[in-house]
């Protein structure tokens, strides 16, 4: 059997959905009131889901307050009240859709000292949720719960 | 394949507490979870399993029976107890959601698999709380 924990966050942030080299018809087009030239913003809650062996000692794949400070120091501190336009510097070129949140929060969290970053799921509103699903890993970092006694 | 999630939730108390550690480590490793009064939880399980319908029931499993494993191995045993002192397969262990979650899928898949004729337990997933979660899988998934 294979173990994972979800640690769950939330953030409120602005953003606007368009593109300097396309003409603001066509941005209206494609991005429709997320286009809108002053932006607008959701409660972001983000789920991380950590993989990776448990410590017999501390009965954690990883430690709660480690990981929070990992998470408040990599993302929220930039991203929490922010202009995700203006203020993130991965989005000075790319599009701060929510798929590209998943993806530039799971770059973001790379390096974690315990257990290995597995998924990054948003959700933007109720209605919308996306996420980023790591590829596989080898072997020897996915290793999975592995129980004392018998048991197979 | 279908899968079918039955949820249920249980409140315990629990404390960590590692005797191997000093006082200060465990302080600084578990934080207020060491606190040694113990504290508590609304955990909430949802147990999925994963399967073909029976033709003539049209069921992977009849729910009545997964209901009744679910209050044995589940409620009866971890509802409104202390995990540390109430539950003998984490008396040596530090109570955390990945150990409960391991305690709990190994009891549901000894007694859930039999009961399927053409599926078996799928993964279980227990809220500590609606920001913190545990899922357990098969491996491989």
């Amino acid at each position: 059997m294979k173990l994972s924990l979800t640690r769950r966050y939330m953030f409120p942030a602005s953003h606007r959905l368009f593109r300097s080299d396309w003409s603001e018809e066509v941005n209206r087009r494609i991005f429709g009131k997320c286009a809108n030239p002053h932006g607008h913003g959701h409660n972001y809650a983000v789920e991380i889901t950590v993989t990776g062996a448990v410590d017999p000692a501390t009965g954690m794949i990883v430690n709660l307050a480690e990981l929070d400070a990992f998470v408040q120091a990599r993302v929220l501190d930039e991203f929490d009240h922010a202009n995700l336009n203006e203020q993130v510097p991965e989005f000075r070129d790319c599009i701060p859709t929510t798929e590209n949140l998943c993806r530039v929060i799971f770059e973001r969290l790379r390096g974690l000292e315990r257990g290995r970053i597995e998924r990054v799921r948003i959700e933007e509103t109720a209605k919308n949720s996306f996420e980023y699903v790591a590829e596989r890993a080898p072997a020897r970092e996915s290793a999975p719960y592995e129980f004392q006694e018998e048991h197979t | 394949m279908i899968k079918l999630t039955r949820k249920l939730e249980f409140s315990a108390a629990h404390f960590y507490h590692n005797p191997k550690f000093s006082a200060e480590e465990n302080r600084r490793i578990f934080g207020k979870c060491n606190n040694p009064h113990g504290h508590g939880h609304n955990y909430v399980l949802e147990v999925t399993v994963a399967g073909e319908p029976d033709p003539e029931t049209g069921m992977i499993l009849d729910l009545n029976e997964l209901k009744e494993i679910l209050e044995r191995e589940v409620m009866v045993r971890f509802d409104h107890r202390h995990l540390n002192r109430d539950v003998p397969e984490l008396a040596d262990k530090i109570p955390t959601c990945e150990e409960i979650a391991a305690v709990l899928w190994r009891i549901l898949e000894s007694r859930i698999d039999p009961k399927i004729r053409d599926g078996r337990l799928d993964h279980i997933r227990l809220y500590e709380s609606p920001d913190l979660f545990v899922d357990c899988a098969r491996n491989g998934r």
